[in-house]
């Protein structure tokens, strides 16, 4: 879902809404733009004035401070005008419609809507009733797509090791629940990497995901050889006791990223994670603050990510 | 098409030429991507500048985004000097309507406030919409109405060709 609404019929991004079915040549080109943006980051002054002008309302209705806020900051770098909103507080308690919402604040002139919800599939609803010129990007919905996260680590991999079309990459944890694992797994495979691997117990990786192409292991230290990236995934607090898992503790036992498991992977191995951390369970203080990981250029790479995206759209009104 | 075009290697000596009285040590040679930097370089080297040369990218700063959208562009600006207090050249291939070294100067201003800022052109093809003109030219070209002047590299050998417009 999604592919023909988020690329026009002359090619054009319009909408940012998955990674599923975005060709390689657009990645590439969100890349490019997003290397223009690391530079401006660096600079005496963070700003440039392509958005002047324009209003983003970053409308969440799942509440995540992490992620609004390296929305926002992109924005402004772009000299946007950013609305922040909380809506899950506010609207749907009043009983008002997802869509009546969005009217709401199209009507106060948005240009653009960056939208985080619980329900997979809200933000294209979005895309599909708004104006001609009026932008939408998912900044994470449900279980289905997360894609500017996405993006960041395909720039953060592409930084580190270029050439997508020789590397082994593993995704470990919880890919069930994970938009961020199916984001990528999108990207990786349609910028041609040959070998992709999920990690993880049986109830925590989805029962077709052969499907897109990804070889399943369920042993850690056997899915780790030979690793070029390591992508670890969080383990939500709510999954960490209940039908799926034992424990946090028994998870950590058999999943956990420590760094004796982390030597059977390649020793320029990279390590990255989407944070928030839960140091411990998922991965281990010892990789997390170590050699092999890029967790924080993940977040600064983001910021500039997240600017391309904002500004290829906002360039294809 | 009217006269022939001028030879890039007679202007680029002409430019060194005007450019060499006013040339500090602490001078920095600036060039605007794509035909502005083969341009300062040239120069740089002719004039055996001692501070390391500049590029500009200005796609970031263009004043048509909002009607064609954000081109295509890994390049980036790269200053490998301090910008703040120094006295900069800024060098393009071809001047026109003035609006790219208006885009140009805003993203020198990003990096920090120069003392100051002078301008030279390999070749001036007038149609100036804009209160900017050069220091140093090269030379005044004339070219016909839809035309559009541009600076080719052909293997590290310029020439000036004039193209119709599309």
């Amino acid at each position: 879902m999604g592919r023909s609404l988020q690329i026009d019929s002359q090619g054009r991004l319009v909408h940012l809404l998955t990674t599923e079915g975005l060709p390689a040549e657009m990645i590439r080109h969100i890349l490019d733009t997003a290397s223009q943006f690391v530079s401006v980051n660096e600079r005496e002054v963070k700003k440039v004035p392509l958005l002047r002008g324009k209003s983003i309302f970053n409308v969440f209705f799942e509440n995540s401070t992490r992620t609004r806020t390296t929305f926002e900051i992109a924005a402004k770098r772009l000299s946007a005008d950013v609305i922040n909103l909380n809506i899950g507080a506010s609207s749907t308690a009043k009983g008002e419609t997802l869509l009546d919402t969005v009217w709401n604040l199209q009507a106060m002139d948005a240009d653009m809507f960056v939208v985080r919800h619980a329900e997979a599939g809200a933000p294209h609803l979005i895309a599909r009733h708004v104006k001609p010129g009026v932008h939408v990007v998912n900044a994470g919905d449900g279980r289905h797509a997360h894609p500017t996260q996405g993006l960041l680590d395909m720039y953060t991999i592409r930084h580190y090791k270029q050439d997508f079309t020789r590397l082994v990459v593993a995704i470990v944890g919880d890919v069930l629940h994970s938009r961020v694992a199916r984001s990528e797994i999108h990207a990786l495979k349609a910028l041609g990497v040959p070998e992709l691997r999920v990690i993880g117990p049986k109830t925590l990786l989805p029962t077709d995901i052969e499907r897109l192409g990804v070889r399943v292991f369920h042993d850690l230290a056997e899915g780790l050889r030979d690793c070029d990236v390591v992508i670890t995934l969080r383990l939500q607090n709510e999954r960490m006791s209940g039908p799926l898992l034992p424990s946090a503790g028994e998870f950590h036992k058999a999943y956990g990223l420590t760094p004796e498991r982390l030597a059977r992977a390649k020793p320029d191995a990279i390590v990255m994670h989407p944070g928030p951390l839960n140091r411990g369970v998922e991965i281990d203080s010892g990789v997390a603050d170590g050699s092999h990981s890029v967790i924080m250029p993940q977040v600064t790479f983001g910021i500039a990510v997240r600017m391309a995206v904002m500004a290829i759209l906002a360039g294809n009104a | 098409m009217a006269a022939p075009l001028p030879d890039p290697e007679r202007l680029l000596e002409a430019l060194a030429n005007q450019m060499k009285p006013a040339m500090g040590p602490e001078t920095g040679i600036v060039g605007i991507y794509t035909g502005g930097a083969w341009v300062a370089e040239r120069l740089h080297r002719a004039l055996g500048a001692r501070t390391p040369l500049g590029v500009l990218a200005v796609t970031l700063h263009r004043d048509d985004f909002g009607r064609i959208g954000l081109h295509r562009e890994a390049r980036r600006s790269h200053l490998p000097f301090e910008v703040e207090g120094r006295d900069i050249v800024l060098v393009d291939d071809v001047l026109h309507t003035g609006r790219t070294i208006r885009a140009a100067l805003n993203e020198l201003w990003d990096f920090g406030r120069p003392k100051s800022v002078r301008l030279a052109i390999l070749a001036d093809r007038g149609g100036r919409e804009l209160p900017i003109a050069p220091d140093y030219a090269g030379a005044f070209v004339e070219i016909e109405a839809g035309e559009e002047l541009v600076l080719a590299n052909e293997g590290g050998k310029l020439r000036l060709a004039a193209v119709r417009r599309p």
